[in-house]
């Protein structure tokens, strides 16, 4: 029998309890548990970023941290980002600039441009292209992605 | 894929981890940021028996500064070295490499221990522990040792850490605040582990002589390296001339192993390039 735990955490604002096998990533916690499928799971060892989620307000990636870590944390996944705000306006700001084509990276990138965003980052595309360089994309070639961040910090885009 | 199945403690305090450690049967691997334990894990090419999460383990947090320098807990994660001025004062070099180390969502999780226990030969803190002739403290259920950098880093993935032991603070010396810092890495994407990297310290100011000068670099060999023929080259002169063209040539009497990114007279020539430009900009 594989070990099991019993975990509380907040999820996306509601407070979840659940007893979960000690080997199980919390992506695949959220996704198959709770059915969020929003978080994406790409390589499973922490390259492409399609799971980065917000984990205690930093960034993490949901393949490199297991469920049973998460006992107690906080976690917003891109269905609980609010549709105001910097979020609101970042999501517009995607629409708008075409910043997303298949959409399997959108999850963790929106994640780690508002952790950018949220911590003052300037408009300055070198320093945004670092920011989101854990975040891969194959289809936009991500000149669209920074576009809409740009535009979020210039106070362009409203949610 | 996922990891296989394994036994999980989070002990509350270090008394308790050391206890797993020196008593628990099979292969048991300490949990920190897991950014790299994890990986392995989903690969299967680690499968240890029991994870014993030191995330509850508060002895093993913090920083604090004294008269001999730095005391930084091994479960310091790489987000709090860069926000914490005592770090980045009193140990420059680490503020000047942390940009280059991974990406932020591995650097909001990643400890300086894990970076440090693992000694993968790519990895910069390694090279920088070497540069700033830095000291590893460990701790077992029998006492403490301190290491220097230099006998830590023995191979690939091997230290002189004993299974019964964590790594449990990094120590800098007071000097690493006052010596000139230098740092350049070459990598496909930034973040990405380097494919040649080198971090050095010198004494004197800038633009005079470099003083006892530490070299160290990383990606090249099966560990990070002193480059001491370089060092010995650059030592009292001005890096320059003649005297970097030598201490470039030394540079092939490094142990260098090719890699997925290059053969060894590639890392060889990207050891001299980066070399160049990380002393270019002290
Ligand atoms: C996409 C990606 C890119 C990366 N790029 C880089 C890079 O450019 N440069 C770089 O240096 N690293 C890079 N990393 C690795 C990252 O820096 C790791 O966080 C770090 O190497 C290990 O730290 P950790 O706290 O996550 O350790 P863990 O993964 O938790 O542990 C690593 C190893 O150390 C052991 N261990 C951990 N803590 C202790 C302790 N206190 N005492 C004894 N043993 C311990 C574990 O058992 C394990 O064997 C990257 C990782 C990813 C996923
Ligand atoms: S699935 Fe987690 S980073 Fe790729
Ligand atoms: S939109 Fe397809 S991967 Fe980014």
């Amino acid at each position: 029998m594989p070990e099991t735990r019993d975990i509380t955490l907040t999820v996306n604002g509601e407070t979840v309890t659940a007893t979960v096998p000690v080997r199980l990533n919390l992506v695949d916690f959220l996704r198959n548990s709770l059915g969020l499928t929003g978080s994406h799971v790409g390589c499973e060892h922490g390259v492409c970023g399609a799971c980065t989620l917000d984990v205690d307000g930093a960034t993490t990636r949901g393949c490199l941290m297991l469920a049973v870590q998460a006992d107690g944390c906080t976690i917003t996944t891109v269905e609980g980002l609010p549709a105001h705000g910097m979020a609101g306006a970042l999501r517009a700001a995607f629409t708008e600039r075409n910043a997303l084509q298949c959409g399997f990276c959108t999850p963790g990138m929106l994640a780690s441009a508002l952790e950018y965003i949220g911590a003052g980052g300037a408009a300055d595309r070198t320093a945004i292209r670092e920011h989101l360089s854990g975040n891969y994309c194959r289809c936009t070639g991500y000149q669209s992605i920074v576009d809409a961040v740009c535009d979020v910090i210039e106070g362009r885009a409203r949610a | 894929m996922k990891a296989a199945d394994f036994a999980y403690r989070r002990p509350a305090d270090l008394a308790g981890a050391l206890a797993i450690l020196s008593a628990e049967e099979g292969d048991i691997a300490p949990l920190a940021g897991g950014q790299s334990l994890m990986p392995m894990m989903n690969f299967r090419i680690a499968q240890p028996t029991m994870l014993l999460d030191l995330a509850d383990v508060a002895e093993l947090r913090g920083v604090t500064a004294g008269p001999d320098g730095l005391r930084i807990g091994a479960m310091t994660r790489y987000v709090q070295l860069a926000a914490d001025p005592l770090v980045t004062q009193g140990a420059p070099l680490i503020g000047l490499a942390l940009p280059h180390i991974a990406h932020a969502a591995i650097r909001n999780r990643g400890t300086i221990g894990g970076s440090v226990a693992l000694a993968d030969p790519a990895a910069e803190m390694p090279a920088l522990l070497l540069a700033m002739a830095a000291r590893i403290e460990l701790v077992s259920l029998s006492g403490r040792r301190v290491v220097a950098a230099d006998d830590f880093f023995l191979g690939l993935y091997e230290t002189a850490r004993a299974p019964d032991e964590l790594v449990a603070a990094i120590h800098i010396p007071a000097d690493a605040s006052r010596r000139r810092v230098g740092f350049y890495e070459l990598a496909r994407r930034h973040g990405d582990y380097a494919m040649a990297g080198v971090a050095l310290t010198a004494g004197g100011a800038t633009g005079q002589p470099l003083a006892s000068p530490r070299i160290a670099f990383f990606g090249l060999s099966d560990r990070a390296v002193r480059a001491t023929g370089a060092e010995a080259a650059l030592k009292d002169a001005q890096p320059a001339g003649d005297t970097l063209g030598a201490a470039v040539d030394s540079l092939s009497a490094l142990p260098i192993n090719g890699d997925l990114h290059a053969p060894p007279d590639v890392k060889l020539k990207l050891a001299g390039v980066v070399l160049r430009r990380a002393l270019a900009g002290m």
